[in-house]
């Protein structure tokens, strides 16, 4: 088999906003840095793509840092890092600017500002959007934006498998060219990983297919903890058989959740008084926790309605009228009439609660910079941490471009300081050759299916660490994982081609997602208190004495996960009740 | 330069069939519009001979008007002519998509455009019409 | 309505110096499912080695565009059920190299979309204290251009991408008017070069296919036709008022 190998400064490991973000903040860093993008998908195609929403970041008279900072603390249920935090809303508004410099087609005043809508858990309007497609204008306007830089060498439809680790420090990655299956190292002074989440462990997920944890998996496989890996959001609003997100956006301009009787169930779970028109931090506009939280209760006394893909209720825009919704929604009635054959201006929408978003990640500090020297993380993949125990809907696509930029600096940086590779990364690239032939490219027999691992992780998860969970439910979802995993050692994989295989990809994916699966359950099994997205039956308050820590899952030598924990950042805000619609 | 890092392996391309434009209505209308300027071609050569025609006196003249009244040359004038209708029809029905005019912040609809490049044509038509009949 | 489907799929393996070839594959016939899902089925339970690419199964990625029918579709939203009774057949996108199976080479397109200067081009980047201010109208003037999500449909139904592959192509000639037409831009005479050369826009023979298959409504054969008008005012304008500069 041939060797190959490829040099760059810094590697940039996912080619969505937060990869993109960073591999400009290198390229104006220094131009003499050569940067390598290395993405399983054409940088177009990331899941950035598909957020609808908007971007959070104050820029109008009666707002403040302060408040949006607030609003971010008591949305994560005190477990953000308030320092992150500061440096986020503080930074927030300038990145927003550069990207509107940039292109970014903004939704205006008529006076030719930028114009900001309200959105769940937020005490103010700071919302920037681009009417209800601002993640696929973002994603675009960064990615024409990066071919400006001839120092950007992208290698589109790679699949990384491994890091490279030697002398203390991460010097690259081993990838997988997915249409010729040519294995090569790519050898770099500095890594940043922005691969993205892993709804994809769950069945119901509005994430793309893609979202397989992929680059969180490398960096735990490499020692590197993961982060608060038990907090999973849960979106209130998705299509139930497809996952399709419905905005937040929609009930921001004044959508209604209704159970089977057509009554705005929310009012019975403190999250305030129906008014007719939508109220922030209230009601609909309450956070997406508590909302699908609600969801769960609701269905418990049975007041949900039932479909062929699960229990569902309602959500109803028709009061809006076709002028709003076709100015303000278009995509979503897009989306509605073609997956779902419903027209939201004659009828309400069917929606259920679907995981949107990993809070948890590759544990970074302020900088993006990991535990392992010389890799660097940001985006939904790493936890800085901004997002705690629930992150606030619209600070996601803000976080790719503060953090994406601190953490392309920060690897600049560092591969500014360095001097060449060590000696040993051929040694590590021939051993991870090997492993992949044996395990995966030339394995041969094997009798379990992709498919059927893959059925049953979702399962498990979805039994195990779905909205509420307990003592039990996740001990048994350790142990089914535990199957799961000896069960993958024996897989079948029935295509050999090197060129374009799939299969193999989704094998490598499966790897990586069940990694990730284990330690969502340690995690979430080892946290015995009730916080934000994190709901425990078994201890249902919140618990500061014993848990205002953040969890670390660190891989140890038989693969599984241990769990220790840190103290969370605390700066002007100490813990306090979160309060919803008053 | 392109920024991608892809070795190639082996492809396959399809060929283009020669009939390739007999697959789709829009194709065929497409090559028929393409053909039409065969008729303008014709048309120009006549106005070319009928003008040396003129020149070299009344005689050559009615020569000429005698050979265009052949019953091939006829038809041939014929089909040009519905070619060229056809061609202006279609390129008429176009012409919003390549003429945005606007008013200030009023967008002028595609059909206004459309109906006044008729109404010109119509217009210029009945001036020349005019002119060549009387 | 019958409960089972065939589709043909196109097949091609250039590993074992195979010849293209269809495969039929027998499927249940969902109401709620899209092609995609028959191909996720067909990968998931039949046959393992059927190559194509997707990921957000929302039509907002690009990523499964397809030829249905012969028709170049995205996937994840043609629902089988309007296919009745088949066989439904399924090749990859027309006018470009086949990797494998359903799966295109598209790295001609990003070659071409890097040469028109997809980016905002003024003489130096304001610092970043305030937004450009853009009215609503502004912003409407070039919005439907950047709605694209380069699926690569339009190139698929050009036949004269088909025929010459050194034209700049429908996609790429709407975004670089995206910018052209962003009054935040000042980079028109700098992407003039690559739009109006042998390859750029003239190509166009306004067939207009490109406009009807594009799923995000973008209107590529407008956005080249307005921008041969304005090649043409310039031509005439550079050539009458010599001093006049574009912006």
């Amino acid at each position: 088999m041939d060797h190959i190998s490829y040099e760059s400064d810094v590697l940039i490991i996912g080619a969505g906003g937060a990869g993109l973000r960073a591999a400009i903040a290198v390229s104006e860093k220094d131009p003499k840095l050569k940067i390598s993008i290395i993405s399983k998908v054409y940088p177009m195609r990331s899941h950035t793509v598909s957020a609808e929403g908007g971007a959070a970041a104050v820029i109008k008279d009666n707002d403040s840092l302060d408040d949006h900072a607030y609003d971010t603390i008591s949305g994560g249920d005190w477990m953000t890092d308030q320092d992150a935090v500061e440096i986020f809303v503080r930074e927030a508004p300038k990145e927003m600017i550069r990207l509107e410099h940039w292109g970014c087609p903004w939704s205006r005043q008529k006076d030719g500002k930028v114009a900001v809508r309200p959105f769940g858990g937020m005490k103010k309007k700071r919302t920037w959007f681009a009417a209800d497609k601002t993640g696929f204008h973002m994603l675009h306007t960064l990615f024409q934006t990066s071919l400006k830089y001839s120092q950007i060498q992208r290698f589109d439809e790679w699949f990384v498998t491994r890091l490279l680790v030697d002398d203390g420090r991460c010097q690259g990655a081993v990838a997988l060219e997915i249409s010729t299956g040519q294995i090569a190292a790519i050898k770099a002074k500095s890594v940043i990983i922005c691969s993205g989440g892993a709804g994809k462990v769950f069945p119901f997920t509005t994430n793309a297919n893609i979202k397989t944890g992929d680059g969180m998996a490398i960096a735990y496989r490499a020692g590197v903890p993961l982060k608060d890996m038990e907090f999973v959001q849960y979106h209130p609003t998705g299509l139930p058989f497809t996952g399709i997100l419905i905005t937040e956006a929609c009930r921001a301009e004044g959508g209604h959740l209704l159970n089977k009787n057509g009554y705005r169930y929310l009012q019975d779970y403190d999250l305030g008084k129906p008014e007719p028109r939508p109220v922030l931090r209230s009601m609909e506009l309450g956070p997406r926790d508590r909302l699908s939280q609600a969801f769960v209760q609701e269905r418990e006394k049975g007041q949900t309605l039932e479909g062929p893909y699960g229990d569902y209720v309602h959500l109803d825009l028709r009061h809006l009228g076709k002028k709003i919704i076709n100015e303000k929604l278009p995509f979503v009635r897009e989306l509605c009439l073609k997956y779902e054959n419903i027209d939201p201006i004659k009828e309400m929408i069917p929606v259920r609660p679907v995981v949107h978003y990993m809070m948890g990640g590759i544990d970074t500090d302020i900088h993006g910079a990991t535990a392992l020297s010389g890799l660097f993380a940001a985006g939904e993949c790493a936890c800085v941490s901004i997002n705690g125990a629930n992150r606030l809907g619209s600070n996601s696509l803000t976080e790719l471009l503060v953090f994406g930029a601190r953490a392309g600096e920060s690897a600049a940086n560092f591969a500014l300081n360095q001097n060449g590779s060590s000696k040993g990364l051929d040694f590590l690239y021939k051993n991870e050759l090997k492993r992949l032939n044996k395990q995966f490219l030339n394995r041969t027999g094997g009798t379990e299916k992709i498919v059927d691992i893959r059925k049953a992780m979702h399962h498990v998860m979805e039994n195990g660490a779905g909205i509420y969970r307990t003592e039990v439910a996740l001990s048994d979802a350790q142990n089914e994982i535990q199957e799961l995993k000896s069960k993958f050692k024996n897989l079948r994989i029935s295509d050999t081609s090197k060129t374009f295989n799939t299969e193999l990809v989704g094998s490598l994916e499966l790897s990586c997602l069940l990694d990730i699966a284990e330690s969502v359950i340690q995690s979430a099994l080892f946290r015995k208190e009730s916080r934000g997205s994190h709901q425990r039956s078994d201890f249902k308050n919140r618990d500061d004495a014993n848990y205002l820590s953040h969890s670390l899952a660190y891989r140890n030598k038989n693969g599984a996960p241990e769990i220790k924990y840190q103290p969370v950042a605390i700066t002007k805000w100490p813990p306090g009740e979160r309060i919803y619609g008053k | 330069m392109t920024n991608t890092t892809k070795s190639s392996g082996k492809s396959y391309k399809k060929e283009m069939p020669i009939l390739w434009w007999t697959r789709r209505t829009s194709h065929i209308i497409f090559v028929m519009r393409e053909l039409t300027s065969l008729g303008v071609a014709y048309f120009a050569i006549i106005l070319l001979l009928l003008i040396g025609a003129i020149s070299q006196g009344e005689e050559s003249y009615y020569e000429f008007i005698k050979l265009m009244k052949s019953p091939i040359l006829i038809w041939l004038s014929i089909i040009s002519l519905l070619g060229l209708i056809f061609h202006s029809v279609t390129w008429f029905n176009l012409a919003p998509k390549a003429m945005v005019v606007k008013f200030g912040k009023y967008r002028i609809p595609g059909i206004v455009i459309m109906l006044s490049n008729y109404a010109g044509w119509i217009v210029i038509s009945i001036i020349v019409g005019r002119f060549l009949l009387y | 309505m019958a409960d089972k489907i065939t589709l043909e799929v196109f097949r091609y393996r250039p590993d074992d110096n195979s010849e293209p070839s269809f495969q039929k594959y027998m499927i249940p016939l969902q109401r709620d499912w899209v092609i995609l899902d028959a191909l996720n089925y067909i990968k998931d339970h039949i046959d393992g080695t059927l190559s194509y690419r997707w990921s957000c199964r929302m039509g907002i990625c690009g990523s499964c565009g397809m030829m249905v029918n012969e028709k170049p579709v995205l996937t994840c939203a043609a629902f089988l059920e309007n296919l009745i009774p088949g066989p439904v057949r399924i090749e990859p996108l027309e006018n470009f190299p086949v990797v494998r199976d359903l799966v295109i080479d598209m790295r001609d397109f990003l070659e071409k979309l890097k040469r028109v200067k997809p980016w905002i081009i003024r003489e130096q980047e304001d610092p970043a204290i305030e937004e450009y201010k853009q009215t609503p109208d502004q912003l409407a003037d070039f919005k439907q251009y950047s709605m694209c999500i380069n699926c690569m449909l339009c190139y698929s139904a050009c036949p004269v991408y088909g025929l010459e592959p050194e034209f700049t192509g429908p996609a790429v000639i709407a975004l670089a008017q995206r910018y052209n037409m962003d009054n935040r831009d000042h980079g028109n005479s700098a992407r003039m070069d690559a739009l109006s050369d042998e390859s750029g826009m003239w190509q166009c023979t306004f067939i207009g296919d490109c406009s009807k298959v594009c799923p995000k409504k973008v209107d590529p054969a407008g956005a080249i036709q307005r921008y041969k008008v304005h090649g043409a005012n310039t031509w005439w304008k550079n050539l009458l008022l010599p001093w006049a500069k574009d912006k």
